[in-house]
C-alpha cells in the first residue's frame, strides 16, 4: 500500500517540475508575453472549460470506470437552456435550471445502467454519448443558437473582482469536489470502491448508490461546463468540443488519476489542467499550429509515465 | 470454454435473427432497401469500417483496447498519397504495399509502451492518437491529396461480379467487400487454429494465468496491436481508395464508432470473448440501419438518436444476460 502512493506523490512532483519548466521555457520564447496580466487573464477565461469538463470526467474514473457522454451532456445542457432563453423568453437564472435539469435527467438513465444494471461504464456512457448528441441535433436542427442575454453572457465573460467569471465557476466547482471527496464519506467510498469494489460491498457500502450519484455528479458538473460555454461563445450547438472528451481522461491521468480506479486527487489534476493550458496559449502566443501543442499533449503524458516509471516503477 | 463459446454463439445467433428482422422491415418500408444494387451499395461503403473493426476485436479479446487506430490509418494513407502523387506511382499493388509496413510500425510502438509501462492501453493510445495525429497535421499543414495516378482510380471501380441494373448501370460486388470478408475469414481461422490466436484468448481471459503459463505476454501484444495497424494501413489504402481523395480529418473521430460495432458484435471490454462473425454482423447492423434511415428519408438528425439508443439497449440487454448466467450458475 505504502509504494503506489509514494508513486503518486513523485508522478505530482515531476508534472510540477515540467510546469515550471514549460513556464520558463515557454515564457523566454514569447520574451515575457506568455506571463504579461492579459495573456494570464486570457489562461483564466479558457481553462475554465476544459478544467470543469475534466473535473467532470474525474469522479467516474476514481471509481474505475469512465464517462463519455460528458461533452455530448455540456452541449445539450447548453442547448436547452439557448432555447429557452431565445424562443422562450425564459430569464437566464430558470434557462439555466432547465439545461441543467435535462442534463441530470439523463444522468439518471446512466447512473442507472451502470450502477444497478452493471452495464460497463464505456460501452453505457459511449451509447449516452451518441444519443444526447443526438438529442441535441434534433433540437438544433444542426444549427447554432446565439445571442443571449447580457445577464446571462457576463457568466462566460463578466469579471468578480477582476476574476473572470469562469475561472470562479471552476474554482467553485474544484473546491466543492475537493471537500466532497477528501473530506465526506461519500468521498472515501467512491476511492475504496474504485480499489477494491468487493470489499466495500462486504463492508456494507452501497456501491450501486455510490455509482449513481458518481454519474449523476459528472452530469451535473458536465451541465455546468455546458453553462460556462454556451455564454463564453454566445452560441450554442450540438457539437462544440468534442476534442477535449480524450483530453479530459488525458489531463485526468496526467494530474495521478489512476485510469484502474481508486487514486487521484483534485490539486493534481488541477496543476495537470493548467499545464495543458499553459502549453496552448503559449504555443498559440508563438503562432505554432494547435495540432503540435496537441501532439505536445501525448508527448508529455507519455514522458511522465517514462520517467514515473523509471523512477518508481522498480516493483516486479 | 464451452460455456463461453455458448454464449459467444449466441450472440451471433441472435444478431442474424435481428438482422433479418430489420431487412425484412426495411424491405416492406422501402423495397429499394433489398435490391442487390443498394445492398452491394452498403457493402463496399462499410469495408473501412469493417477492416478496422476486426483489428479492434483482435485487440479486445486480448483485453486490450486501441483507440489511436484512426490515427494510424490516416498517416498510413497520407504517407502512400504524397508518395504516389509525387513520384506518379503507376503501379496499384506498389501503393498498396506503402501503408501496411507504416501501420505495423506505429502499432509495434503502441505495444511497445503498453507492455513497459503498463499503463492502461487507452490511455496509452489516446496519447499516442494525439501525437501521431498531432505531427500528422503539423508536417501536412492538413492539405488535401487528389489526383491520383489513372490506374490508383480505374482500381476503385473493380468489381468481382458485375451485374447491370435496368437502367443499364454497371453495379457488382466491390473488390473492397472481398478484402473486407477476406480479412474477416483470415482473422477467424487466426483466432481459431493458430497458436498465436488461441494465446490471444488465453491472455484476454486471465492474463496472469497466461504469464503463469509461460506465454511470452510482449510477444501477444506485440502481434495484437501490430495486427491492428496492419489493418489499420490496409483500411487507409480502401479509405483512400473509396474516396479518391484523402483529407488528414476524414477518419480521425470516427474511433468510437468501430468500438461500438465491435462491442454490438459480442466483443467484450473485458476481454476473453468476441468473434469475427459476430463483429462483421455488427457493422452490417450499423450500416443497416443507417442505409434504412436515408432510404426512408429521415432526418439525419434521427439516426445519432436511434444509434445510441441502439447501443444502449444492446449492452443493456447483454448486461442483463450475464446477471442471469451469472445468478444461475451461483444457484447451482
Amino acid at each position: 500500500m505504502k509504494r503506489p502512493r509514494g508513486r503518486r506523490e513523485t508522478q505530482s512532483l515531476i508534472l510540477a517540475v515540467v510546469v515550471v519548466f514549460l513556464l520558463v521555457l515557454l515564457g523566454i520564447l514569447t520574451k515575457g508575453r506568455l506571463l504579461a496580466p492579459d495573456s494570464l487573464q486570457s489562461i483564466a477565461f479558457q481553462l475554465p472549460l476544459l478544467g470543469i469538463l475534466t473535473l467532470a470526467q474525474m469522479t467516474p474514473m476514481l471509481t474505475g470506470g469512465i464517462d463519455l457522454s460528458i461533452i455530448a451532456t455540456a452541449n445539450l445542457c447548453g442547448v436547452v437552456a439557448a432555447i429557452a432563453m431565445t424562443r422562450g423568453n425564459v430569464p437566464p437564472l430558470g434557462a439555466m435550471v432547465f439545461g441543467l435539469a435535462m442534463a441530470l435527467s439523463f444522468g439518471v438513465f446512466k447512473g442507472l445502467l451502470i450502477a444497478w444494471v452493471s452495464v460497463p461504464a464505456i460501452i453505457a456512457t459511449l451509447g449516452f454519448m451518441i444519443f444526447i448528441r443526438g438529442v441535441s441535433l434534433v433540437l438544433t436542427k444542426g444549427y447554432v443558437i446565439a445571442g443571449f442575454p447580457g445577464s446571462f453572457l457576463f457568466l462566460g465573460n463578466g469579471t468578480l473582482f477582476g476574476i473572470p467569471m469562469p475561472f470562479v465557476v471552476f474554482f467553485l466547482c474544484a473546491v466543492f469536489l475537493f471537500v466532497l471527496l477528501a473530506r465526506t464519506r461519500f468521498g472515501t467510498y467512491v476511492y475504496l470502491l474504485g480499489s477494491n469494489p468487493v470489499a466495500t460491498l462486504f463492508a456494507g457500502v452501497n456501491n450501486g448508490l455510490v455509482l449513481f450519484a458518481t454519474y449523476l455528479l459528472s452530469s451535473f458538473l458536465a451541465g455546468v461546463a455546458g453553462l460556462v460555454m454556451i455564454a463564453r461563445f454566445n452560441a450554442a450547438q450540438a457539437d462544440y468540443g468534442e476534442y477535449y472528451l480524450l483530453l479530459t481522461v488525458l489531463a485526468c491521468v496526467l494530474g495521478g488519476v489512476d485510469p484502474a480506479g481508486g487514486f487521484g486527487r483534485i490539486p493534481g489534476v488541477v496543476v495537470s489542467i493548467a499545464v495543458l493550458q499553459v502549453v496552448a496559449t503559449g504555443f498559440n502566443l508563438l503562432g505554432l499550429s494547435s495540432h503540435l501543442a496537441s501532439a505536445l499533449w501525448g508527448l508529455i503524458l507519455l514522458g511522465v509515465i517514462a520517467i514515473n516509471r523509471m523512477i518508481g516503477g522498480v516493483e516486479t | 470454454m464451452a460455456l463461453l463459446g455458448r454464449i459467444a454463439r449466441s450472440t451471433e445467433v441472435y444478431l442474424v435473427g435481428v438482422l433479418l428482422v430489420l431487412s425484412v422491415v426495411l424491405f416492406l418500408l422501402n423495397p429499394k432497401f433489398a435490391t442487390l444494387e443498394n445492398i452491394f451499395d452498403v457493402l463496399r461503403n462499410n469495408s473501412f469500417l469493417g477492416i478496422v473493426a476486426l483489428g479492434e476485436l483482435v485487440v479486445l479479446i486480448s483485453g486490450g483496447i486501441d483507440v489511436s487506430f484512426t490515427a494510424i490509418a490516416t498517416v498510413a494513407q497520407y504517407v502512400m498519397g504524397v508518395l504516389i502523387t509525387r513520384y506518379a506511382i503507376e503501379s496499384v499493388f506498389l501503393a498498396f504495399l506503402i501503408p501496411i509496413p507504416i501501420g505495423i510500425a506505429l502499432g509495434a510502438f503502441n505495444a511497445f509502451l503498453v507492455n513497459r509501462t503498463r499503463v492502461h492501453p487507452v490511455i496509452i493510445t489516446i496519447s499516442n492518437l494525439n501525437v501521431f495525429y498531432g505531427l500528422l497535421m503539423v508536417i501536412s499543414k492538413g492539405k488535401w491529396i487528389y489526383g491520383f495516378p489513372a490506374p490508383f482510380r480505374d482500381f476503385a471501380r473493380l468489381k468481382v461480379l458485375t451485374l447491370v441494373s435496368e437502367k443499364g448501370v454497371d453495379y457488382g460486388l466491390s473488390i473492397f467487400t472481398v478484402v473486407w470478408f477476406l480479412v474477416a475469414v483470415v482473422t477467424w481461422l487466426m483466432l481459431r487454429y493458430l497458436p498465436i490466436g488461441r494465446k490471444v484468448y488465453a491472455l484476454g481471459g486471465n492474463s496472469e494465468a497466461a504469464r503463469r503459463a509461460g506465454f511470452d505476454i510482449f510477444r501477444i501484444q506485440l502481434f495484437v496491436y501490430c495486427y491492428i495497424g496492419f489493418l489499420s494501413g490496409l483500411a487507409g489504402f480502401v479509405h483512400a481508395e473509396l474516396n479518391q481523395m484523402i483529407q488528414p480529418n476524414a477518419i480521425v473521430g470516427r474511433e468510437l464508432d468501430v468500438l461500438a460495432a465491435a462491442i454490438l458484435g459480442g466483443a467484450s471490454v473485458f476481454g476473453g470473448a468476441g468473434s469475427p462473425l459476430g463483429v462483421v454482423l455488427g457493422v452490417l447492423f450499423i450500416a443497416f440501419i443507417k442505409n434504412g434511415l436515408i432510404l426512408m428519408k429521415a432526418s439525419a438528425y434521427w439516426h445519432q438518436v436511434i444509434m445510441g439508443f441502439i447501443i444502449v439497449l444492446a449492452a443493456t440487454l447483454s448486461a442483463y444476460q450475464q446477471n442471469l448466467e451469472r445468478k444461475r450458475r451461483k444457484g447451482v
